[in-house]
This record gives C-alpha cells, structure tokens and sequence, in this order.
C-alpha cells in the first residue's frame, strides 16, 4: 500500500482533491462488503456471432459456411462442447470453464436496437440505447439512477482505456484509467494546472476528475504499471479493472473495449486471435475481482453479427443477428439462451443474416433493475422509446 | 501578434512556430497556400509494393519487416514536415484528406503504403478537384487492401465461377457511407452489393512490374449494374462512371461540406455555413481548393475556442511553439500515450473531430504529462518570452503562472498543459 504522501501547501489552500491528496483518503472507507458490480465489454467491429458460438446442429450451416467452421466437439481442435446443438469457439476456453461452472450464459440471436450494417451507425445506437443517435449513453443514465445512500463524490463508474466511450458519457461523472503513463511531474504541477483550468467549463471538470482519479488508481495499485506489450494489453487492463471494482470503495460500474472484428478477409486465422484475447481478458477481470466476481455480472456486447454465408476473401461481411455473453458469478449460466431462428431456407434476413429473436436491451435491463438497483420507472430514460422490450427474466441467481 | 493572426495560424493552420513572425494580412496568407501547389517528391507506391512482395515471400517477424521500417520512415517524414511547413494551411487540408480516406496501420499489410497513399492520392489533389481525388484513392493499392476489394471476385465472372469465390462488400460499403454521399442519402443493401459488383476486378498485381493497381477482368462480375437508380456498364468504366458519379452527387457535396466546417468552424457548425460550402463544391464541380477558400468567408470561422485539439494537433502545436524539429520519433510516441497513433486509426471513419470525443479525464491529464516531458527536453525557448510573443492565445492566468512557476520547465509546460493551448 503507499504510503501517504505529503499535500503540498497549495493543494491544500485552492481546496483541490489533487491525485496525491486522495489516496489516503479514499482508503478510509475501505471496509464495508462491496456492492453489487456490472461490467460491459464493447466488441467493436462486428463480432460474427456465428463463430463465437457455433450452431453446428443446425443442418443449413456446412452449406452456408463451409471449411470455416472448426470440427465439433470431440474432434482434434474441435469447438468446446455446449451439451449439443451449440458449440464454444476452441480459442474460447475460460469461457468455457466460466459455462461449465454455470456462470456464464450465452445469448443467441440477438441483435443491438438498429437495423443498419454501418458499424459506426450501429456502435452509436448500442451505446445509446435507443434506434437513433443520442449525445450520452445508456451505462451513463443508469448511473445516473442509481439510487445510493450518500453520493459518491469520485464518481460510480470508470471507463477502462484512454479513451471515454458514448456508453459512459452524459451527466454522471465518470472516471477513466488507462495503463502506461508517462513520467509524471511533482503533484504541484497538477495543482497549478488544475486551478489555471478551474474556468474553463470544457476543460476544468475533466482535469479535476482526472486527477482525482488517478490518485484513486495508485492507491489501489501502489505503482503505475508501465505500458504492457499490445498482445496482452487488453488482459493487464482488465485485471486492474477487476482489482480497482473489488474494492468497497470502487466504481460500480465499468466499461472496457476491445476492437478489431472485422474479420472480411481470412476470418479464421484472426477471429482465432482475437478470441484468445478476449478470453484471456475475461479471466483476468475474473482474477482481479476476486471474491468480488460473486457479485459481479458482465455483458460482452458487439454492434451486429455477420453475414451467415462466407464471402469471397475467407471472411465475412456485415450481419444482423449475433451472439452476448453475460458471465459473473451473479449470472445463472451453463447455457445457450436463444429462440432459434434457423438458417435454412427462408430463415435468413434478407437472405444473408441471421434473424435477431432478441433485443439487447432485455437483458440489459434486466441486469440494471434485477442486479445493480437502477429503479424499474427510470428504465424510460435509460432505454428511451422502448417499453414493447421486456427485461429478459431468469438471467441471476436468486 | 493580433487576433486575427492568431486564429489564422491555429484555427487554419497547425499553430504559430517560435521565432516565426505572424502574418501580416491573415487572411492572404491563407489563399496563398491554397494557390501553390508544391513539388510532390515523397514515398511511392512501387517502393511500398515491392517492399510487401519481400515481406510475404520470406515472411519476417512484424517487427522486421520492410514494411514496417518503410511505415516508421514516412511517419516520422510526415511529423517532421507537420512540425516545419510554412504552408501549414495547406498541410492541415491533407491531414484532413487523409483522415477522410483513413487507411490504417491496423491492417498491417497497408504499413508501406500509407505515406505513398498520401503523396500520389491525398497531397496532389488537397486543392484540385474531389472526383480525382475520389478516383485516385479508391484505385490506389493502399484503398484496395485495406478496405479488402483486392481479392472480391463476381460470382459469375469466369473466377468466380471456378473457384466459387464471391464478393467483398466492404470498400464498397465504406465508399458509400463514408467517403461520398452518406446514410443520409438513403441507399439499400441492394445498393452496397450492386456496387460492390461494379468494383470487382479493381485490385492489385504484386508480380507486374512495377507493381500497382490492376483491373482484373477475370474476377470482374458480367453484365450492367445498378447503383442508386443509376446503370453502369461492365467493365472497369462502370466503377470510373460510378465514382464520378457519386463525386458529383449533392448528398456528397453536403457530408464533405458537413465534415469540413465541422473541422474548420465548430463542432456542430451552423447551417448557414455548411450551406456556403456545399453550394461552393456544387458551383464549382468539386472544387476543393474553392470550398478551403469558402471557409474562410464564414465569420464563426474566425471565433475562437470553438474547437478542441486533437493529441496529434496538440503535439504538433507543442512542437511548433518550442521550435523542436528533429524528434518525430519521440511525437509518435506521445501520439500513442495519447490514445491517437500515428495512421493507426481503430476503424475506418478515421479521428473523430469533435470535443466529446478526445475529453477524456485520462487523456486530458496525459497531455500534462506530455507538456512537462516536452519542456524537459527543450532547452529554448525561454518561457517567459513564448507566452508573451503568442499574444492573445495565452489568458492573463497563464501568463501569470508561467511568469510566477518555480522553474523554466515547469513554466513551459504550463504554458503548454494551459487549457487554451488544447483548443485552435
């Protein structure tokens, strides 16, 4: 633990939680049970659904897809078995571990609340809840919901990367953390800049929540951690993540993101990657939390799913329908959760996608109200123009 | 310096460099840029080419491949020229280009060919017509493998027929929503596919010699197609046809007009002043150099703190002030600290360009970072003399701070962590 460091007279006399003024502090606190954690993970590119979670019962499929999709279960590097009809990509083998231990459920035909096959479009509408384009994000307004005895100064919510998603930005203040800093100055440099920005109404709030927290991070971290290699970034960054929500005093809520999905050309190859990552990133989150995770659930959510056919390069272009994982210890898993639609003929959307049976949204309120305690009348706002779209039920443990 | 002068260099330009005197007549200053249409003298797509070839055939870790030395050359090229260039109005519009048509070090194979796609598509065309532009990017090998229609086959062309390949919808997708005329010209699924036909056969020759862009007609799918109502013949003539006219569409002329104030005038600009500029763009067939010229008529234009600099703006304006020249490696470094790596745009809509986007309490603070570590490695300039000879870009507080800081880095980076030097 660090030690406490010394406030510098100024910090003390502008009254500015600078970073090295907070740690102390923010320990104090650390001793009531944790409360109840959601983290989402945004898949940004379009994760083929298809492959993640690998209907291989389905008759139509070999047809549709070919040699892209791995052997079935059982087989030499065949896909992890989901007790028939599905099947797990072999990459996704914590995953799995998480299914088995019934504490992951997967989501199947699901599909964001748009109909467009623009990523940049449909990543907007997923992060605003809603069919059109909003300034803020749905993670945001629930925040904002969020009832709670005394208001945290700090903040609820963190966004993990440098980086502030629309799904967190709106009128609740959010922190964000990001691995692999810079040498930084002595604390009264941060001080003197902080009262310099005091007037700027853009400028001002978004440094004095920067530094408080980053003295948040260091004293959960002791150090700052230098800049981790890109292959495994995503794991060390979701670790910390665990780490920083395992704390009572820690965010409830948080947002991670990793990008390059893609896949149009040579998707084998790189959805195999790309699934190592994820995979070892949910089980470092797991690690982190530590007994946390039993309070915990996490949605992985990506803009839309992708074409049921192969294309012309080994790849595949952009879908409708996909797939969400929801793990956490709070989560009753060990199963595929889906109204099949079917890939036969006839089934397909226009011809070329699998059909959505779900929306996101339900499951997503779900978690808010069920788990985290945003209150059932503030879904209107969270979720606008939606109230056709029921809370998925049977999603936690009792 | 006055304010008019002021805005000129950072709205306009990439910030004012040390000992450099502000322009008389702004204004002029400005149309000069757009009027000189320098020497092109930079990396090639043969060079880049060749240097795939290379890799593919003896297949070097990533790290050591051509490519990638060829990639860390143009970009410390491009930084250095960003840091030097007395036409910085001119180098900002192909900043701007270039982001407009991102290709992304995110796609590895496209390392070498990012500088040569800006100097033979991007540089050459900043103030020339938009369809030639249109047309050189999407036929540059950069375009074709990032945006991956080098390998889409028509499923009825003779190869496709064969060896049961298909289509590759996404350069077309892209080029439609992205590049030209935008969702909110109303286009299908059916739209995107048939284009995606018409583009077929456009696609690279790694073994011709020299090596380059290649029209297929093999792979090239049979039969007129129709694109938003319209019919291309087949052939390589249906995508040159097709492009120009989608250069030539007014729903282009308004997202590029869209995009343009966006970047030049506030983040959600007046209507007034999109409309000037698209009107520019129509009257003058597409003019780009005439639409540069339109936004310096728009009186917002001219309003300061409107907008938020991006990392790669705020290092580049942190350079230019401390006269630093010769570091590029160490700005891509810090473009990287600060969530915006060089050519390394996450997707292909390339930077954002509004505040909301780049206001991260992380990122901000970063940028403090950034500012003391600049101003411990620069030895000039003095503080002091900096704050007072930026003249109006620097509040009364600032200069206050850095006249009162308990040392000459801690003053510098003040000046270059204060809130107004992240806004132009």
């Amino acid at each position: 633990m660090t030690p406490p460091v010394k406030t510098s007279r100024r910090a003390t006399l502008l009254g500015l939680s600078a970073a090295i003024a907070l740690g102390p502090v923010r320990l104090a606190f650390a001793a009531g049970a944790v409360e109840r954690r959601f983290v989402v993970v945004t898949l940004r590119g379009a994760m083929d659904g298809l492959a993640a979670v690998v209907p291989y019962g389905d008759p139509a499929l070999a047809g549709l897809r070919g040699d892209i999709v791995p052997p079935e279960p059982g087989q030499p590097n065949g896909m992890l078995d989901l007790g028939g009809f599905y099947g797990l990509h072999p990459a996704l083998a914590g995953l799995h571990r998480f299914y088995t231990s019934g504490q992951a459920l997967l989501l199947h035909a699901i599909a964001g609340p748009t109909r467009v096959r623009s990523h940049f479009e449909a990543q907007d509408c997923l992060e605003s809840g809603a069919d059109h384009r909003m300034t803020s994000g749905w993670l945001n307004r629930a925040v904002s919901a969020l009832p709670r005895a005394a208001p945290k100064t700090e903040g609820d919510a963190m966004a993990f990367g440098v980086d502030m998603p629309l799904l967190l930005r709106g009128p609740a203040r959010v922190g964000s953390y990001a691995a692999g800093r810079i040498g930084a100055a002595a604390p009264d440099f941060y001080t003197q800049l902080a009262a310099l920005a005091a007037g700027d109404k853009l400028i001002g709030p978004v440094i004095h929540q920067g530094l408080r927290e980053r003295g948040y991070a260091q004293a959960v971290l002791g150090t700052v951690p230098a800049a981790p290699e890109k292959a495994s970034a995503f794991a060390l960054l979701a670790r910390t993540a665990g780490e920083m929500l395992a704390r009572p005093d820690g965010p409830r809520v948080a947002a991670l993101e990793l990008d390059g999905w893609d896949t149009h050309v040579a998707q084998p190859q790189r959805l195999d990657a790309q699934f190592r990552q994820l995979d070892a990133g949910l089980v470092a989150l797991r690690e982190g939390l530590g007994t946390a995770w039993d309070k915990t659930v996490v949605l992985c959510m990506t803009e839309f799913g992708r074409t049921v056919r192969v294309n012309g390069n080994r790849g595949t272009d952009h879908g409708t329908a996909g797939v969400a994982f929801l793990l956490g210890g709070a989560v009753a898993g060990g199963k595929v959760r889906a109204d099949w639609p079917g890939l036969g003929p006839g089934r397909l959307l226009d011809n070329r996608d699998l059909a959505p049976s779900a929306d996101l949204r339900a499951p997503a309120k779900s978690v808010l109200t069920a788990h985290l305690g945003v209150p059932a009348q503030a879904l209107g706002a969270v979720f606008p123009d939606s109230a056709q779209i029921a809370p998925m039920a049977g999603l936690l443990r009792a | 310096m006055d304010v008019t002068a002021a805005q000129a260099l950072v709205r306009f330009g990439l910030g004012p460099r040390a000992e450099e005197a502000p322009p008389g007549d702004p204004r002029s200053w400005l149309r000069r840029q757009l009027q000189t249409q320098a020497a092109s003298d930079g990396p090639t797509s043969t060079e880049g080419l060749e240097a795939l070839r290379a890799d593919r055939e003896e297949k070097p870790l990533p790290q050591k491949s051509r490519s990638r030395a060829l990639f860390i050359r143009d970009a410390r090229a491009a930084i250095t020229a960003a840091l030097t260039t007395e036409a910085p109005f001119r180098e900002r519009l192909v900043w701007f280009w270039a982001n407009h048509f991102t290709v992304s070090v995110r796609r590895g194979q496209c390392a070498a060919l990012i500088g040569p796609f800006i100097a033979e598509a991007i540089r050459p065309h900043v103030t020339a017509r938009f369809a030639d532009m249109l047309l050189a990017v999407m036929r540059h090998p950069a375009m074709l493998l990032y945006l991956d229609n080098a390998g889409s086959v028509g499923p009825d062309s003779p190869v496709g027929q064969r060896t049961h390949r298909g289509l590759n919808e996404n350069l077309a997708r892209e080029c439609l929503e992205l590049h030209t005329v935008s969702p909110a010209a109303g286009y299908t699924q059916a739209d995107v596919t048939s284009f995606a036909r018409v583009l077929t056969g456009w696609s690279i020759d790694l073994q011709q010699s020299p090596p380059g862009f290649r029209f297929r007609p093999f792979t090239h799918e049979p039969g007129a197609k129709i694109v938003m109502g319209r019919t291309f013949p087949e052939g390589e003539e249906g995508g040159i046809e097709a492009l120009a006219f989608l250069a030539a569409h007014p729903a282009t002329h308004h997202h590029l007009a869209l995009k343009l104030t966006r970047h030049f005038v506030a983040d959600d600009p007046p209507p007034a002043a999109v409309r000037l500029v698209e009107g520019r763009l129509r009257d003058t067939d597409g003019d780009l150099g005439a639409a540069a010229a339109a936004l310096l008529d728009i009186p917002q234009a001219w309003q300061s703190d409107t907008k938020i600099r991006t990392p790669a703006d705020f290092l580049i304006a942190a350079g230019r002030a401390t006269g630093m020249s010769d570091a590029p490696e160490r700005a891509l470094g810090a473009m990287r600290m600060l969530g915006q790596p060089m050519w390394a745009a996450p997707q292909p809509d390339g930077w954002p360009d509004r505040a909301a986007d780049w206001l991260s309490p992380e990122a901000m603070l970063r940028r403090a970072d950034v500012a003391y570590a600049i101003a411990g490695m620069q030895a000039e300039p003095d503080p002091s003399q900096l704050a007072e000879a930026l003249g109006p870009l620097v509040r009364p507080a600032t200069l206050s701070a850095v006249q009162h800081a308990g040392s000459r880095r801690e003053a510098l980076a003040l000046l270059l962590a204060a809130p107004e030097f992240q806004r132009r």
